[in-house]
């Protein structure tokens, strides 16, 4: 197991490089220019070019790629093209916004998903089983801003029990209001990842269902239950583990939808507006720390995924 | 708070009416409905975030928005009927030449920080919009100033190399920043009436009445700023009551939530965004007097406008807002006349029309424009391709290296006729003419020889179609029944905050 970590561990450290050089080069190959974000129309050729020169992105793309990657070594996003405020402590900002949604949109969806989702296995023939199902792909099918609105629309316009939108000021300093204000954006997030993850388990459990070894515990004078908690949760919990990985990741990349739709200062609001202004630090620092952060969930779920599936161990031993 | 307002409002109501109301349940500020309380904070909800907090570093429209005489205040202001009045100068004299402006500054003035207002400031204040790293738009038009001299702490003498009738309305773009604030990119330190206490990016900024302000004491206690970057999010904060006051309402349809007048207010007023179809005056075929002429002629503004801003917004036949003094009702010049369009496409060589490329900006309300502005040319026989672009790629590719036959856009300045003076411009729009009468309308001796040069300039781009006006934005405000006292027209974008009554 260490071997592996170890290996685990360069293999994501090799990941973020590559992934910063990627991300660097096809970020200068847009066509744009910083330059406008700062400027507006009654600059002339000389501000434009003061500015190029102030940024540095009049300088040859191997010259900048040497900036960012030494920069990158010092865990220094270098200062944001349009605010001139330094990108790191922006990120570490949005970050208390967007992980809290994250995470407990994913507790919340789990929490919901896991129960129903078995059930509707052992529903399977039942209209239970069936209607969840359905529902389930509805959850799928409708995007995620629909409900975001249609949230709003109802618990915030019409009935005023939580903020339509918006993050106090004070951030996490007052807990209730912050809390208040991430409830309803939770929600949505928790709809439809749950939603899918509901499906994942629902598939899962019916493979387990089926399989032998659940009928030889049986056998053997297990109750169903106890065969079911016993082998099945185990066996049936490997694959569903990379998939909440693979959710989780796409939840965290996909809270800029939500973020819009509530105003909430995250870092997808923030990725946006630097895309759209070309600040090149503001977008290299959000999406290094987004592909550290989707990296670590990888490593977290395929470390889980061993430690609770002995025959991905095995494998381990018999390569080396 | 509540006795905190009522404490500040002079003790109207005696403090066993207070209790009685505290009795009841009812608050003691209820029962001052109808009077403005003075201790409140007013929720603004915006669609416009400044990047950051220097108007000279590329901010944005949102910066003069949150800070223009609210935290900043400036020699003149640009008041929201379009006049120019004195704000931090208590005098201004000019001499016979009118080369040398001499400006008094106003007594008792303190900066946020504590420091004295002196000319000193002054002078720091306009070298840096004029300095060599400044991204003001206005660099431009502050460039006739040779040198700034402090005599005294009280007087700043600003030598010109050439006369500038409109100095002290350049002015009132630059900020009285204090000499030893140094970055303010983060931080203010201005002379206003309110001081910044914090800036949350990407949510909010507060704004608290300033206790040393010189002048009279706003109506109010603060402001908060909230931004939003969906429309749809920004009109629920205020149909819940999160906020008090729209600034800008972008779609008509928004406003149909907002029509019961006894919960919302809606203001109208004069923005100065245009917008407008730019040709590339300089290609073929849009060198062309007759061509640029009949376009104008093939397109109907008014169903256009109507189209997008329902019954609101104006028509302006040119680019001069009715707010600009050398405003003229233009929209006579080349009205729609789809025969005559197709009859001058004719005579200038093109009987069956030609086709051209529209490079149209990806946002509201762009893309719908062109589609109206193809179906419009398609009629005369004129073929229209829509190319899609990011405002980022606009920049570059039309404002910077004027690779274009055609575009779309929106500009929001006051008085920037001056665009048209420019050859160089990205619409390439030349004629000697104007030129001329626009660098003469500046050194003018009285603002009624500027006022009737660019008057005369005015008419001659109406008249040589130099780009197609379509319209003047609306201005449109939203606001909680019970306040009041808001700018209606927001002239480049400003919002001043002094005025506003919020009913206790």
């Amino acid at each position: 197991m260490t071997r592996y970590l170890m290996r685990r561990t360069l293999v994501l450290v090799l990941s973020l490089i590559a992934a910063g050089l990627v991300l660097f080069v096809l970020l200068r190959l847009l066509p744009g220019d910083p330059a406008a974000a700062l400027l507006s129309v009654g600059a002339d050729d000389a501000q434009i070019a003061a500015v190029r020169a102030e940024l540095g992105s009049d300088q040859p793309i191997a010259v900048q790629l040497g900036h960012f990657l030494a920069d990158l070594a010092r865990f220094d996003f270098g200062r944001s093209f349009v605010s001139n405020a330094p990108v790191a402590p922006e990120i570490l900002s949005r970050l208390t916004v967007t992980l809290p949604l994250t995470l407990a949109a994913f507790a919340l969806a789990l929490a919901f998903a896991a129960p129903l989702g078995i059930l509707a296995a052992l529903r399977a023939d039942r209209w239970t089983g069936a209607a969840l199902s359905a529902l389930s792909q509805l959850g799928l099918a409708v995007p995620v801003f629909w409900i975001g609105l249609m949230l709003v629309w109802i618990v915030a316009v019409r009935a005023r029990l939580l903020p339509a939108s918006g993050f106090p000021t004070e951030g996490w300093s007052d807990p209730i209001a912050a809390a208040r204000a991430l409830a309803l954006p939770v929600l949505t997030v928790a709809l439809v990842m749950g939603a899918s993850l509901l499906r994942y388990i629902r598939s899962a459990t019916l493979d387990v269902l089926g399989a032998d070894y659940l009928r030889h515990a049986r056998a053997l004078g297990a109750s169903f239950p106890e065969a079911l908690i016993r082998h099945g949760l185990r066996n049936g919990a490997a694959p569903v583990i990379s998939i909440i990985g693979i959710e989780l990741a796409s939840t965290l990349l996909g809270a800029v939808v939500v973020e819009r739709v509530f105003a909430l200062p995250g870092l997808g609001s923030m990725l946006v507006l630097a895309i759209a202004q070309r600040d090149y630090p503001s977008v290299q620092g959000v999406l290094m720390v987004t592909t550290l952060l989707v990296l670590l969930i990888g490593f977290a779920a395929d470390v889980v995924q061993r430690l609770i599936d002995p025959r991905l161990r095995a494998e381990e031993r018999g390569a080396s | 708070m509540a006795f905190a307002s009522l404490a500040v409002s002079g003790l109207r109501l005696s403090l066993s009416a207070g209790l009685v109301a505290l009795a009841l349940g009812v608050s003691p500020a209820a029962l001052l409905a109808g009077e403005a309380d003075p201790a409140a904070i007013l929720r603004i909800g915006s669609l416009y975030e400044p990047q950051n907090l220097d108007n000279t570093a590329g901010a944005g429209q949102g910066i003069n928005e949150a800070f223009n005489d609210n935290v900043y205040e400036a020699l003149y202001r640009l008041a929201d009927d379009g006049a120019v009045e004195p704000v931090l100068a208590a005098g201004h004299e000019v001499s016979a030449d009118g080369l040398t402006h001499t400006f008094t500054l106003k007594d008792g003035v303190k900066f946020h920080s504590g420091d004295p207002l002196t000319a000193k400031d002054v002078k720091y204040s306009i070298e840096r919009v004029i300095a060599e790293g400044s991204k003001s738009s206005r660099k431009k038009s502050l460039a006739p100033i040779a040198k700034i001299e402090t005599p005294d702490d009280r007087t700043v003498v600003i030598t010109l190399t050439s006369k500038s009738i409109s100095l002290p309305y350049n002015l009132s773009y630059v900020w009285v920043v204090n000499d030893a604030a140094g970055d303010i990119t983060g931080k203010e330190d201005g002379t206003g009436p309110y001081a910044l206490t914090g800036w949350k990016r990407g949510s909010t900024l507060s704004l608290k009445a300033f206790d040393g302000y010189w002048g009279t004491k706003p109506e109010n206690a603060g402001a908060v700023f909230s931004y939003f970057t969906e429309a749809a999010a920004l009109n629920n904060a205020l149909l819940t009551d999160a906020v008090d006051i729209i600034t800008s309402v972008q779609s008509p349809d928004a406003l149909s939530q907002f029509s019961d007048t006894s919960a919302f207010t809606i203001a109208e007023g004069k923005s100065t965004t245009k917008q407008l179809l730019a040709w590339n005056d300089r290609v073929a075929p849009f060198n062309n007097l007759k061509v640029r002429k009949a376009l104008a002629r093939a397109i109907d503004d008014k169903k256009l406008l109507e189209a997008i801003w329902g019954e609101r917004g104006t028509l302006i036949g040119s680019f001069v807002p009715p707010t600009d003094p050398w405003y003229v009702d233009l929209t006579g010049v080349d009205a729609y006349d789809p025969a005559s369009a197709k009859a001058l496409l004719a005579e200038a060589g093109y009987p069956n029309g030609f086709s051209f490329t529209l490079d149209t900006p990806n946002y509201d309300p762009h893309p719908i424009t062109a589609e109206f502005v193809k179906a419009e040319l398609a009629k005369i026989g004129v073929t229209v391709n829509i190319n899609i672009i990011t405002a980022n790629e606009w920049y570059e590719k039309i404002y910077q290296k004027h690779d274009f036959q055609a575009t779309l856009q929106e500009h929001v300045n006051h008085r920037d006729i001056v665009f048209y003076g420019n050859p160089d411009f990205y619409w390439g729009y030349d004629n000697p003419k104007v030129t001329g009468l626009i660098a003469e309308a500046e050194t003018s001796d009285t603002e009624a020889g500027q006022t009737e040069r660019l008057t005369e300039a005015n008419r001659i781009i109406a008249e040589d179609a130099a780009s197609d006006w379509f319209f003047l934005y609306p201005q449109l405000v939203v606001s909680k029944a019970g306040v009041s006292g808001y700018p209606v027209n927001g002239l480049n974008a400003q919002f001043f905050l002094r005025d506003i009554r919020k009913e206790g």
